[in-house]
């Protein structure tokens, strides 16, 4: 199944006189996890921003397993997103009014499909973290007095809770010193496995390329 | 549900700089509360000034001006009425009982009203009550004087002080009836009304000082003694007011018309539950103005408010970014921020309400040692709950401006989360 296809999509900034992004088709299926490349202001946040259905292209089609999101309205794409889509940030990923638990089970409040996949959501939750070596004695701490490598991983578990088919990670390694960095790959890497989800991984940083099954280089699929 | 949860936490981590927020509501409501409630309390105080009195009756000039004078010894008759006139309406066969007033003279500043026992008798304030001593006794002599509270406190007089009484109203008046004193035989508890400012002597004091005087002046080398003077008739000619009291109030009407209509004299009969309520509308202006300086201070408040919310839009960016990603719509946004007004504006205004009651029972006691005044418990009424819902939905309207920008750049933010 392909999980992401793109055909003949066209992005431009509003005010711009450039297009961002233009890409003629890129395709991505199930389980092949990606790793997305490319120079700083090539616009790969921009392209992520378009999966999740939060920007919409000039032209073209993006097709979500199988789904085409340009053909859903707001309301309906937002609701995609929660269902079947899981989103890590680069930083700062967690509410620091909330308990590690109540981050991770986040999704489940918005989306009827990742609460019923959880299941009891407590315990999903807190199996993930168990998974994500987040043990008991850490979870009771306000998220705030974790570290970032620590951080990241519970925004792991939150992205992966209900089992959404696609994750999106945007530099979420970037922050992270080169240990953490392995044990985050490999921790995403087993769990989104685990659970069938194929993962859109955008970094800089060339040592984690070699992780990945598919290297997609942005340059050379942007024709802007 | 789980927005409420987040409105809850996310204030509850914010609180801080939201208590004080929370205060500026609490506060400006609890004053516009409060004003509302001294409102009612004087307006209620005001009108109960004078009760169980069914007519006033004095010389003919206005009802408010005859109240005035009679009632609150503010300014002075134009005329005096004659003992004959007083006599006949008092053995009407519908009166009964009354109280004979006579004015003219002070103390140091407070008015000297005479009159005779029956005052302690019937005259009644705020619900019916009666004046009592909280010294002494009523006069019985000549020369004896009761004193309200407020004479008693301010002078600093006991029973058996003597006082010197002067003739005219002012304090600087310096014709004195200093060779014939007066001794202080009881003192009044506060009412709170003009009672409390008022000296008290019988008719007949007020005639015995006057027996050697002449058109407002002592006639030169023509002196009688103090205990001559006390035992010459001093049956008074003309007295300047009296309140009356019916069998049934039903006959009040139409005994004011025949005092109204009384051929031997020009007299006014007011009924003071009419003449106070115009006089309170003459000075009561002041409430409307109190009433638009306190919405001033709500909307001050509400706008403090508005300004936090607005303040904390860029802190919050992170935080509605990565609802956004977790699946919030952008209404979702919209609607954190309608909540967190509702919030506060809501528990603002609980606190507020907690204020005027908590600072209601702390003043009861005191205000009515001080000023004999009974001030209500204060107990939330169907139009101050109408007031808290005009606060919250004020809160609602204005939180709609931060929820507005706050879901237009999630929008725009889209994934990239900026601090
Ligand atoms: N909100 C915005 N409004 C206008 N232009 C934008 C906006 N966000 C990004 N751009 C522009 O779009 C282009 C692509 O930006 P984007 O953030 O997608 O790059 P990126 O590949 O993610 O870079 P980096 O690796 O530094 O994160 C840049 O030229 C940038 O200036
Ligand atoms: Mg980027």
């Amino acid at each position: 199944m392909n999980v992401i296809e793109l055909q003949q999509l066209r992005f431009r900034w509003k005010g711009q006189s450039q297009d961002t992004l233009n890409i003629p088709e890129l395709i991505v299926q199930q389980g092949e996890h990606a790793f997305l490349r490319g120079p700083s202001g090539s616009g790969k946040t921009t392209l992520l921003n378009l999966l999740a259905g939060i920007l919409l292209p000039v032209e073209g089609d993006i097709k979500l397993l199988e789904q085409s999101t340009l053909k859903m309205n707001t309301k309906q794409r937002d609701c995609f997103r929660a269902d079947h889509i899981g989103i890590i940030f680069q930083q700062f990923n967690l509410l620091p009014y909330l308990s590690m638990l109540d981050n991770v089970a986040l999704p489940c409040h918005f989306s009827a499909r990742r609460k019923q996949h959880a299941g009891a959501i407590q315990e999903s939750a807190e199996q993930l973290l168990e998974h994500l070596k987040l043990d008991q004695k850490l979870r009771q701490r306000p998220v705030t007095e974790l570290s970032v490598g620590q951080q990241q991983r519970v925004a792991v578990a939150r992205a992966l809770i209900g089992k959404p088919e696609i994750i999106i990670a945007d530099e979420p390694t970037s922050a992270l010193d080169s240990d953490a960095r392995n044990d985050f790959i490999r921790l995403l890497f087993r769990e989104a496995e685990a659970q069938g989800s194929t993962i859109l991984f955008v970094s800089h940083d060339p040592h984690i390329a070699p992780h990945f099954p598919r290297i997609i280089e942005l340059p050379e699929v942007n024709q802007a | 549900m789980i927005l409420l949860k987040l409105t809850w936490h996310s204030l509850w981590n914010r609180r801080t700089s939201l208590m004080l927020t929370l205060l500026s509501i609490a506060i400006s409501v609890a004053l516009l509360l409060g004003v509302e409630y001294i409102r009612k309390e004087a307006k209620q105080s005001f009108m109960s000034t004078l009760s169980g009195t069914d007519l006033v009756v004095g010389a003919r000039s206005g009802p408010v001006q005859l109240l005035l004078y009679s009632v609150f010894r503010i300014g002075n008759a134009t005329n005096n009425i004659s003992w004959n006139s007083y006599q006949h309406f008092a053995d009407h066969k519908w009166v009964d009982w009354t109280v004979p007033i006579s004015l003219g003279d002070s103390h140091k500043g407070y008015r000297v009203l005479g009159t005779n026992s029956d005052y302690f008798l019937h005259y009644r304030h705020a619900d019916q009550r009666n004046l009592s001593f909280a010294d002494g006794k009523s006069f019985a002599g000549v020369y004896e004087a009761v004193l309200g509270a407020e004479v008693a406190r301010k002078l600093n007089y006991q029973i058996g002080s003597e006082i010197v009484l002067a003739h005219g109203a002012g304090s600087t008046s310096f014709s004195e009836h200093k060779n014939k004193p007066f001794t202080v035989t009881g003192i009044l508890k506060p009412t709170g009304t003009p009672v409390d400012r008022t000296v008290h002597v019988t008719l007949e004091g007020i005639e015995a000082i006057h027996v050697d005087w002449k058109n407002g002046a002592p006639v030169p080398g023509f002196e009688i003694k103090a205990e001559r003077a006390a035992k010459m008739a001093l049956q008074p000619e003309t007295i300047t007011a009296f309140l009356v009291g019916l069998k049934t109030r039903a006959t009040a009407f139409r005994l004011q018309r025949e005092i109204n209509e009384y051929s031997r004299e020009p007299l006014l009969a007011a009924l003071p539950g009419v003449a106070l309520a115009e006089l309170w509308r003459a000075i009561g202006q002041f409430e409307t103005v109190l009433r638009i300086i306190t919405v001033f201070v709500l909307i001050a408040g509400l706008l403090g408010m508005l300004t936090t919310l607005l303040s904390t839009l860029n802190e919050r960016r992170r935080e509605m970014a990565i609802l956004r990603a977790v699946g919030a719509h952008p209404h979702h946004v919209f609607v954190l921020f309608l909540l967190e007004a509702f919030i506060i504006a809501l528990l603002g205004s609980l606190l507020g309400m907690v204020l005027v009651s908590v600072s209601v029972l702390i003043a009861q006691p005191w205000v009515a040692a001080e000023y004999g005044l009974y001030l209500h418990t204060w107990w939330p009424q169907l139009t101050d709950w109408l007031l808290l819902l005009l606060v919250v939905g004020l809160a609602l309207i204005f939180s709609t401006l931060p929820g507005w920008i706050a879901s237009r750049r999630s929008l725009q933010d889209g994934l990239t989360v900026r601090i």
